[in-house]
């Protein structure tokens, strides 16, 4: 059965998301990334989308629902390399991505993970 | 206002919806779309499409490339035979869902296109049309 890759790089966790997925792929890459959490204690997880084209109210759910269960286990999230285009379409679609924090590309990310992890000004969880 | 191009393609699966974004890319980039155009509409017809195959039991979308004078545009209308819609004002509504979605599908399809037509009733199926122009 198909999957996306998670790589551990330290403490944290990677998923670069390189497909078009449909929403059964969507929801196990959910489960999956829940369980390695659990099972490696990473404190980060770090979600690569700059090679998605669309990202509608589906796809921004499961983010979303990441960002939560991550923080449930303790894990900071940082969704990065969102393209543009995805980000205009996403606020006109009404989509806020609550709680998910975002940066520029996957090296800002991880400095952004590392600040949280440090309990630093910009660690806050954002609502 | 002529239809220059019209096709139809079967929404079945989850991956019936992958495949309707990407047609739904070639023709927008087909007619002329801006990128945030392309993605504005390929976004709305992923929202649609999903709606066809979890809630109407699967369905079809019918692509229409448009000409109106110098205007170029892409129309898509999506239509099952499903249980339908009762109440189509409150499932427009941002938040409405019977599903385990956002229930930003319909009123979030429509804020990402020009023209936006629908019709349903109860044990008859769904119609959605939407249209936007470059």
């Amino acid at each position: 059965m198909e999957s996306i890759p998670i790589l551990k790089m330290g403490k944290s966790l990677l998923v670069s998301i390189q497909v078009d997925m449909h929403d059964r792929l969507a929801m196990r890459l959910q489960d999956d990334l829940t369980a390695r959490i659990a099972q490696t204690r990473a404190r980060g997880v770090l979600i690569d989308i700059s090679a998605l084209e669309v990202v509608d109210s589906f796809i921004g759910r499961m983010l979303a629902n990441i960002a939560a269960m991550a923080r449930i286990l303790d894990a900071r999230t940082v969704v990065v390399g969102m393209r543009p285009a995805v980000a205009i379409t996403l606020v006109e679609l009404g989509l806020s991505l609550p709680g998910v924090r975002t940066a520029l590309n996957v090296e800002k990310g991880m400095e952004l993970i590392a600040d949280m992890q440090a309990g630093g000004e910009n660690g806050r969880h954002q609502t | 206002m002529a239809v220059i191009r019209h096709d139809v393609r079967m929404l079945r699966t989850s991956e019936d919806v992958v495949g309707a974004r990407q047609t739904v890319r070639e023709w927008a980039i087909a007619a002329g779309f801006s990128l945030v155009e392309q993605t504005k509409m390929v976004t709305a017809a992923s929202e649609l499409a999903r709606n066809t195959v979890h809630y109407g039991g699967g369905g079809t979308m019918r692509l229409e490339a448009l000409n109106d004078g110098p205007k170029r545009g892409l129309r898509l209308i999506f239509e099952d035979q499903g249980p339908g819609i009762a109440d189509i004002e409150r499932a427009l509504q941002d938040g409405f869902t019977t599903g385990s979605g956002l229930g930003l599908g319909l009123g979030g399809a429509r804020r990402l296109v020009n023209d936006f037509d629908i019709h349903s009733r109860p044990g008859e199926g769904t119609k959605v049309s939407i249209t936007r122009w470059k």
